[in-house]
């Protein structure tokens, strides 16, 4: 009888779920981390002799349909070519029958881990960064629809990555452009592979599983807008970004535990601001997160915002924060004066 | 992709056929029964064990009387006649009916003699206890234990099955790598690459991981394929297989 260890006990319990690469390219070296349907490996490309990161869907979440979602992922993100936007090298099926992609290896700390020992005004001008590249994803017709701290990198640079841009929304005519022929390609590829593995094979001949059916609700409590909460598919726009994006905002400001009686007045612009992106209407948020973007901007540069109607008093304050230097010169430059003045004419 | 062999039936997900050793365990048919008595104390015999002995602190002797006790009640009777599947795994109902099966023994203590220097199952006790020994310490929480040593039991009975399996297709080569890999690893020591065992065996590296992935695969099959006889309900197994693999709910 065979003696087993724990180490050779814990060691089977992992590799028991590893993908079963049967190539020589792609060495793996262990699991990093797990999402909703799949599980994130490093890998060493031995060819390029570098490391990666491999995403498999886990072996119970593997369906047609959670299938034809990591694929359309790939493509999604091979589309999307941005430096806050983690590049797809390869997609590929395992022996298994699970589908995988190959992607750069993200080394960096979460978004809300990193908040913590930082400062507000380096939050906010990350915050620039992943508006910007939210921004980019919905010029291509993108909708990320996943947006929270758990989902954006920081690197050791102070670079943004957004990922996880598995249940993204594509608009229609994105799709049209781009993606509608590979997709008719990976449905029959996954008709074909059910086929050869017993699966359901007629499931997907009449539900695109690559669009989401009413009422379906996708996202994360806490991040995810009104619209997304009913699963109100339809209403679901680059605004549901929006309000992600605002509540981000709020946990940066605020901290993981949202000690909104800790605001200082001259923060009140900034809640203004997540109010307004976080509003429930979406008519009523921010048309894009560039918008957004600007008013944080105009905040950093101490401009009035456009989401908050500032009291006298605090633009009082606001304009000698922003004009300290010259008001300081010119004061001194009278006092001087003065002083000229009294003394001479004694 | 290649790989060593034709994709098994059920590749993904779980194994959908099963025969239920918890069903057979009732039958009227006797050699049934004992067919499944003796999966049960295969996959039991170890957690039961170990928990008589740290958990009850029972000498190394009593424990084994009372482990066989335990288990020849089960054949004997209706033991696990109450196991609703609904209300609870296999594995929690069988610790309770352990310990309540340990406390009638320990009132009832001195009443009758036990045993009679049975050993119905080809368990090595001492290497049970070389193991307690090393690692039994670290799992104070009784339920941890338990759980450790059933599916140690559980992948020990996969483990010999593969390299049964193995040596009945002439596949020897496929399990010595899988074993060099995935079943020697020393605590804290960095496992052989895939170079190394490349060079080890000297076989291609493109050989070494079509083994492995074989002898993975075939290794979690009859994993689940037991775990599968072992539980009451298509739910609990389920659930115990994603527990026993790490594996999250889809």
């Amino acid at each position: 009888m065979t003696r087993i260890s724990n180490a050779a006990l814990e060691r089977l319990r992992d590799v028991a779920e590893w993908p079963e690469l049967s190539n020589d390219r792609y060495e793996i070296v262990g699991a990093v981390g797990q999402g909703g349907m799949g599980t994130v490996f490093l890998a060493r490309d031995r060819e390029l002799e570098r490391e990666v990161a491999l995403k498999v869907l886990r072996s119970a979440a593997s369906t047609p349909e959670t299938a034809l979602r990591l694929r359309r992922e790939a493509r999604i993100l091979a589309r999307l070519e941005h430096p806050g936007i983690v590049p797809v090298h390869d997609v590929g099926r395992l022996p298994d029958g699970r589908v995988y992609y190959v992607m750069k290896l993200v080394r960096g700390v979460r978004l809300d881990h990193y908040a913590r020992d930082a400062v507000l005004t380096d939050l906010l001008r990350l915050f620039l960064r992943i508006c910007e590249t939210i921004g980019f994803a919905h010029a291509q017709g993108v909708v990320h629809r996943d947006l929270k701290p758990g989902n954006i990198m920081v690197g050791a640079f102070g670079e943004v990555l957004v990922l996880d841009w598995g249940i993204a929304k594509v608009a229609v005519e994105a799709v049209e452009a781009v993606g509608a022929v590979g997709e008719a390609a990976d449905e029959a590829d996954e008709k074909t592979a059910d086929r050869r593995t017993g699966g359901p094979a007629d499931e997907t001949d009449e539900d695109d599983a690559t669009k989401t059916a009413p009422g379906t609700i996708l996202g994360t409590p806490g991040f995810m807008s009104p619209e997304q909460e009913r699963g109100d598919v339809d209403q679901i726009d680059a605004r549901s970004d929006v309000y992600s994006l605002g509540a981000v905002l709020r946990l940066l400001v605020t901290g993981a535990e949202g000690q909104l009686a800790r605001l200082s007045a001259p923060l009140r612009p900034l809640r203004a601001i997540w109010r307004k992106a976080m509003a429930p209407i979406p008519a009523d948020r921010y048309p894009s997160p560039q918008a957004l973007a600007e008013d944080v901007a105009r905040y950093l540069d101490a401009q009035p915002v456009e989401a908050y109607k500032e009291p006298l008093l605090e633009k009082g304050r606001r304009i000698v924060s922003k004009y300290q230097t010259p008001i300081l010169l010119v004061l001194a430059y009278l006092a001087m004066r003065i002083l000229f003045l009294v003394t001479r004419g004694m | 992709m290649t790989h060593d062999s034709a994709p098994t039936d059920q590749p993904r997900g779980f194994p959908l056929t099963r025969h239920s050793v918890l069903v057979e365990l009732k039958s009227e048919d006797r050699e049934k029964r004992e067919r499944a008595w003796e999966s049960l104390a295969a996959a039991y015999w170890r957690p039961v064990y170990c928990h008589i002995r740290l958990r009850w602190n029972v000498d190394r002797e009593d424990a084994q009387d009372l482990a066989q006790d335990f288990f020849l009640r089960a054949l004997g009777g209706h033991f696990f006649d109450g196991y609703d599947p609904g209300r609870a795994r296999f594995r929690t109902f069988l610790r309770t009916c352990l310990d309540r099966f340990l406390a009638n023994e320990q009132r009832d203590a001195g009443r009758e003699k036990r045993g009679g220097g049975i050993i119905f199952l080809p368990i090595d006790v001492g290497e049970v206890e070389a193991d307690l020994l090393a690692n039994g310490s670290s799992a104070s929480d009784p339920d941890q234990l338990f759980h450790r040593e059933w599916v140690r039991s559980l992948f020990t009975l996969a483990v010999d099955a593969l390299r049964e399996e193995c040596a009945g297709a002439g596949k020897e080569i496929q399990f010595s790598v899988f074993e060099r890999a995935d079943l020697l690893p020393v605590e804290g020591a960095e496992r052989p690459s895939y170079r190394d065992l490349a060079a080890e065996f000297e076989l291609p590296m493109t050989q070494v991981t079509n083994y492995l992935a074989f002898a993975r695969r075939e290794f979690r099959r009859l994993a689940l394929e037991r775990l599968a006889s072992l539980c009451g309900s298509e739910e609990e197994y389920q659930s115990e297989a994603r527990e026993l693999f790490g594996i999250g709910p889809p």
